[in-house]
């Protein structure tokens, strides 16, 4: 079953949005069709279709081994697909990588920010691999660290930061060269209750303040219930049900919770996948502020 | 206002002119990724330190020993003037072979995937790490021109001679550092490349002329020792560290043989490294 919602909902535009940009809203700025990817005769992402438009935030869910990370992967160009093609911001991903690649932002779920490195400096590496002119380094990557709250740790080391500022870091390193859309990988997985609201808290406003579209996995619903304009529940490869939560809620007949939701969709709880590696990453995650 | 909205590509003038020249950009973003390695070694030179030692003992040590017996008949050359060029060589192909297992760590954390969705051409990730290797081994040479000094090892400190050393030395780290990331993208776990890479050094050491000269070797590993590309690193930094130091090859042939394995590599690395990401 699939519902068919309005994608610009109101409430996930950015409010006093410049009326220049009002046409940009209901533009859709990311569009799979068919996306498929098999490993040997596992098929990880099947015929996934999907559209998103600009200024949304979309959560995709589902359990370990969904298929939720093989898609981001190959809608970021880390992975291309078996077969099907997806358009991010214009270009497709099978033939236009580099042109998605310029106006996409990526966190991956695993730190990917150098310890070893102050803030600023992993900051400057990539400004200068983003093609960003000299004399606006300097003030973007400023802009960008005030804008997650991290102006007083630019010259720390990044070692030294706690699990939720290398999270904002990554997420400033992420969007210097203002990318149409954010890819973002379980975002607040391994971060304590405060640190999760708080890169949270800095997303809603990223979505507001420069119109980034947001497309992310969680494991955690409520989340997902209250920040994602809509989601995707993913199972074995396919998109199970999409729609606002809400409209998810009511699916079922009468009113449910969005857990009862997510496992009439996505099976038994106690159905897990992921592998070892994914299983390391996550709980690497989870060290992250020990 | 302009600056409000998600511009995906920033509109400039150099980062432009960068975008647009291919050939501009691949070296500018082969810098950028050499300035990111160098940038952590400012923060923590002591690798740079602890790795001094083992040419050290190579040449106090393996070397006094080899040249007091005299069992090393390298013409009318000492010894151990026979030697410091090839510990040199011997010094940069034992940190550039290693290299590899930083890029496992960065796959491990998410660095690898984070250069890999940046607009950055793949052989220019591939060449900025192998020249930043390239950097760090200039501190080895500076450690075994400070050792020939105090062994009394006649050096030619010409110019061009020390421009060569210089370049011979950049580009071997470059070489091995690369052959490195492609052990590293095939083999994608550290307890693998740990083995292999101990596997690769020790016949890449012995089947070259760093530590004697190849006319006493059996015929056999002569053949391999001349297509070794650490024969031809050894070669030239004989000729050109020592004072009246000759080649065998010629220069333009080491030189020749480095740039043009070195490219290969390159565009083999530039093909395997994304898959690091999968």
């Amino acid at each position: 079953m699939r519902l068919h919602p309005n994608p610009a909902k109101a409430d996930t535009g950015p409010e006093g949005a410049p009326a220049s940009d009002a046409g940009f809203l209901s533009e859709t700025v990311l569009d799979i069709r068919a996306l498929t990817r098999r490993f040997g005769s596992f098929t990880a992402v099947d015929s996934l279709t999907l559209s998103v438009a600009s200024g949304e935030v979309f959560g995709l869910l589902g359990t370990n081994g969904a298929g939720k990370t093989t898609t981001i992967k190959m809608l970021v160009t880390l992975l291309p697909p078996t077969s099907g093609d997806a358009s991010v911001a214009g270009f497709s991903i099978t033939t236009q990588a580099v042109g998605v690649r310029r106006s996409i932002g990526y966190v991956p779920q695993a730190v990917s920010v150098d310890g070893s490195l102050t803030g600023f400096e992993n900051l400057l590496i990539f400004a200068k691999l983003y093609d960003l002119p000299g004399p606006q380094q300097k003030p973007r990557i400023l802009e960008a660290l005030e804008f997650m709250g991290l102006s007083q740790e630019a010259n720390r080391l990044v070692g030294q930061y706690s699990g939720g500022m290398v999270r904002r870091l990554e997420i400033a390193l992420s969007t210097l060269h203002r990318p149409r859309v954010l890819f973002l990988d379980e975002p607040t997985v391994g971060l304590d209750p405060i640190a999760r609201d708080t890169v949270w808290k800095h997303l809603v406003d990223l979505g507001k303040e420069y119109g980034t579209t947001l497309f992310l996995t969680t494991h955690y619903l409520e989340e997902a219930e209250s920040h994602c304009g809509r989601i995707a529940i993913m199972h074995q490869g396919k998109i199970a049900a999409t729609g606002t939560c809400a409209e998810l809620e009511n699916s079922l007949g009468g009113h449910h919770s969005l857990t009862e939701v997510f496992v009439h969709y996505a099976g038994s709880v106690a159905d897990s996948g992921g592998n070892f590696r994914d299983v390391g990453v996550e709980r690497e995650g989870e060290m992250r502020h020990g | 206002m302009d600056d409000q909205k998600p511009v995906p590509e920033s509109s400039g003038g150099i980062a432009k002119a960068i975008a647009e020249n291919p050939v501009a950009g691949f070296v500018y973003k082969t810098f950028v990724i050499a300035e990111f390695e160098i940038r952590k070694l400012r923060h923590d030179f002591t690798e740079l330190i602890t790795r001094a030692l083992q040419p050290a003992l190579w040449l106090l040590i393996f070397g006094q020993v080899f040249a007091k017996s005299g069992m090393m008949h390298t013409g009318n050359v000492p010894y151990m003037d026979f030697l410091v060029p090839g510990i040199l060589a011997q010094s940069v192909l034992f940190v550039a072979i290693f290299y590899g297992i930083n890029v496992i760590w960065e796959r491990d954390l998410g660095i690898v995937q984070k250069f890999l969705v940046s607009p950055t051409p793949r052989s220019a990730l591939v060449l900025g790490k192998g020249f930043s290797a390239g950097i760090r081994t200039l501190s080895q040479a500076i450690v075994v021109y400070l050792l020939a000094l105090l062994l009394g090892v006649k050096l030619d400190w010409g110019p061009l001679a020390l421009f060569n050393v210089l370049a011979i030395v950049i580009l071997a780290a470059t070489l091995f550092s690369t052959f490195s990331l492609v052990v590293a993208c095939i083999v994608k776990t550290r307890e693998r490349f740990m083995g292999v890479g101990q596997v690769l050094t020790m016949p890449l050491f012995f089947a070259s002329s760093a530590i004697y000269p190849t006319d006493i070797m059996p015929k056999w590993l002569q053949i391999l020792s001349h297509l070794n590309p650490l024969t031809y690193v050894v070669d030239a930094l004989r000729a050109s560290m020592l004072a009246g130091g000759t080649s065998v090859f010629g220069l333009g042939t080491d030189y020749a043989v480095l740039l043009a394995t070195t490219v290969v590599l390159v565009l083999v690395g530039a093909v395997m490294y994304p898959r690091l990401a999968t």
